[in-house]
């Protein structure tokens, strides 16, 4: 099993973060290797098996929807990088 | 008054209570050990030692008032994952270095409740990623039994704390085995609740089907007195269990005559180091010699469990950690008008290696061409790993197995190599696949270094198997040891 640069930054693209060079090479080393040990599970015969998303059985949980206090807005906006007003402020999304 | 650090939940509380001491006294001598200790265990992210005696004075009014319930007035550190209000919490990771939670964790809610002392915030691997505590972005922590070796992790600051006596207990997770392995490594207790118990209502998300939050202590009785506070139904977890209180502690009698007890071969593995093998099975014949019934049983899909579990876990790590873009709070990075740079940069410079390099691979186990091979099937294999704890929970009570093949190694011996690094899991994995509860309690020595003893029951089977630890600690002496420290 091999991963090559594209496939390394396609992934990286996916999951918005900058690789540098040397994280690629150490990337296109390592995940192969790990992917390879999960190739193991070929072996075991799942084909009338259902999945578990979770061990225990959970169940949705609804409540009364009633009126209860909110966090302030400068509680909301406390840990936000980059305020303006009572906005956050973000990059330009949409280019004119 | 001498050496307060070395006393358990039950004599602080009883001094509390007689007010021999004030808990204004208890937490100075906490921080007072902290301040002659740390700079060698590195155990804590954050002390908020202010913080700390405005609560001891608040527990003492309350004690003054005859409310002096079991954990009031006893100082706690919390893994720094778990959101305290108005004190950082970091999650070992530069994302949120300068993070401050604006409410509690359920946990920390019910603690405070119960009148805890918070010492402060544990230190970890980022996100809760890695078993050793070398992922931590600001320092690793060392091992109180020997300060070259790694505490074991995620929780590793947790179980360096309790075991140097820089907190009375602590609060842990465990997402495959975070809790447990890095209490045997440090010669502690760590229990892992049955997933749903405890709420993880600001617990900040790994992976969400595996975390759990648990105690970590100096002994099994102080371990049920913790996890009678924590547990318990809360809405604001979904996924959080409608179940009856239980007074864990009334279970205590230490009374395993006739109990059940399996030996799952799978766990005794041929890369387990020989004095783990030595020291578990002598604790084996420590339970049948109390009057246990010892009976082999095999477990034939735990080989599947570190594959399954490095696919899953991680998968759910990506979709989780998604939410740090550098917008709403965290590492931001601002040097650059375009968005999507912005994001990139501010998620390659936040995040350490580790965690870049599970949520790629969490990623790939989802992406349209790979879902079924990978994702879709270690969910069917994790079926298969809970059918085969079901069917042995047929013939057995509970599970007795190594916690950690090998015990804490040194600095550096596994940081290069990942699938060696994951290897080190394949113990507490199982468990976390299945969410059972399990405790580690420590069984001894290797090369003067703490072994744990696994004990893994059906779900909510907490009861019993913290029985079975407290038989087992009250026959032998392992839980009173005491790392020495200069």
């Amino acid at each position: 099993m091999s991963l090559d640069n594209s496939e390394i930054e396609h992934l990286a693209s996916l999951v918005r973060i900058t690789l540098s060079e040397v994280d690629i090479e150490m990337l296109k080393d390592q995940l192969p290797r790990i992917l390879e040990q999960f190739e193991l599970l070929n072996e075991v015969d799942t084909s009338d098996i259902l999945p578990t998303g979770h061990a225990v059985n959970v169940e949705s949980v609804m409540r009364q929807d009633e009126l209860r206090t909110p966090l302030s807005t400068a509680e909301v906006l406390s840990n936000v990088p980059n305020v303006q007003g009572e906005h956050i402020r973000v990059k330009t999304v949409l280019e004119e | 008054m001498g050496e307060l650090w070395k006393l358990d939940l039950a004599e602080m509380h009883d001094l509390l209570k007689q007010k021999s001491i004030s808990s204004v006294e208890l937490t100075q001598s906490y921080l007072d050990r902290i301040n002659s200790v740390e700079s060698e265990i590195k155990s804590y992210i954050t002390v908020c030692g202010d913080f700390a005696l405005k609560q001891a004075e608040e527990a003492d009014r309350r004690i003054a008032r005859g409310d002096c319930q079991k954990l009031t007035g006893i100082p706690v550190q919390i893994k720094d994952l778990i959101a305290t209000k108005g004190i950082k919490t970091t999650c070992g990771s530069k994302m949120l270095e300068n993070y401050v939670p604006v409410f509690n964790a359920t946990c920390v809610e019910r603690l405070y409740e119960a009148g805890a002392v918070l010492l402060g915030k544990g230190n970890m691997d980022e996100f809760g990623m890695g078993s050793s505590c070398e992922n931590s972005a600001f320092y690793a922590t060392n091992n109180p039994w020997n300060n070259d070796r790694i505490p074991g992790g995620s929780s590793g600051g947790a179980a360096a704390a309790v075991a140097a006596g820089e907190a009375a207990y602590a609060i842990g997770s465990d997402t495959g085995g975070s809790i447990r392995q890095p209490a045997a490594m440090c010669g502690i207790v760590g229990l892992k609740p049955t997933y749903g118990l405890v709420s993880r209502y600001g617990l900040v998300a790994y992976a969400s089907s595996f975390d759990q939050i648990g105690p970590m202590t100096r002994n099994v009785q102080d371990c049920a007195a913790i996890l009678e506070v924590i547990s318990g139904h809360d809405e604001f977890d979904s996924t959080s269990l409608q179940r009856p209180a239980t007074i864990y502690s009334d279970s205590l009698n230490a009374n395993i005559k006739g109990v059940r007890l399996g030996i799952p071969e799978e766990y005794f593995l041929d890369g387990m180091e020989s004095g783990v093998r030595e020291r578990v099975n002598s604790a084996i014949e420590t339970l049948e010699s109390m009057g246990a019934m010892i009976m082999p049983v095999s477990l034939p899909t735990t080989k599947y469990a570190l594959a399954c579990y490095y696919i899953l876990a991680p998968s759910e790590c990506s979709a989780n950690l998604a939410r740090y873009d550098g917008v709403k709070y965290g590492y931001s990075y601002q040097d650059t008008d375009d968005m999507w740079e912005a994001m990139g940069v501010t998620r390659s410079q936040g995040f350490g290696m580790e965690v870049k390099r599970r949520i790629m691979l969490g990623t790939y186990a989802l992406s349209s061409g790979y879902y079924d091979a990978f994702y879709l099937k270690a969910q069917k294999v994790r079926t298969l790993i809970r059918n085969d704890f079901d069917s042995v929970f047929q013939q057995v009570d509970a599970l007795i197995a190594p916690t950690s093949p090998v015990v804490a190694f040194e600095h550096g011996d596994r940081t290069d190599d990942p699938v060696r690094m994951y290897s080190i899991d394949v113990c507490t994995l199982p468990v976390n696949i299945a969410g059972l509860p399990a405790v580690s309690v420590p069984c001894g020595l290797s090369d003067g270094l703490p072994v744990g003893l696994q004990i893994i029951g059906p779900h909510f089977s907490e009861s019993n198997i913290l029985n079975i630890a407290y038989a087992y600690e009250r026959n032998t002496e392992w839980s009173a040891s005491i790392p020495v420290m200069d």
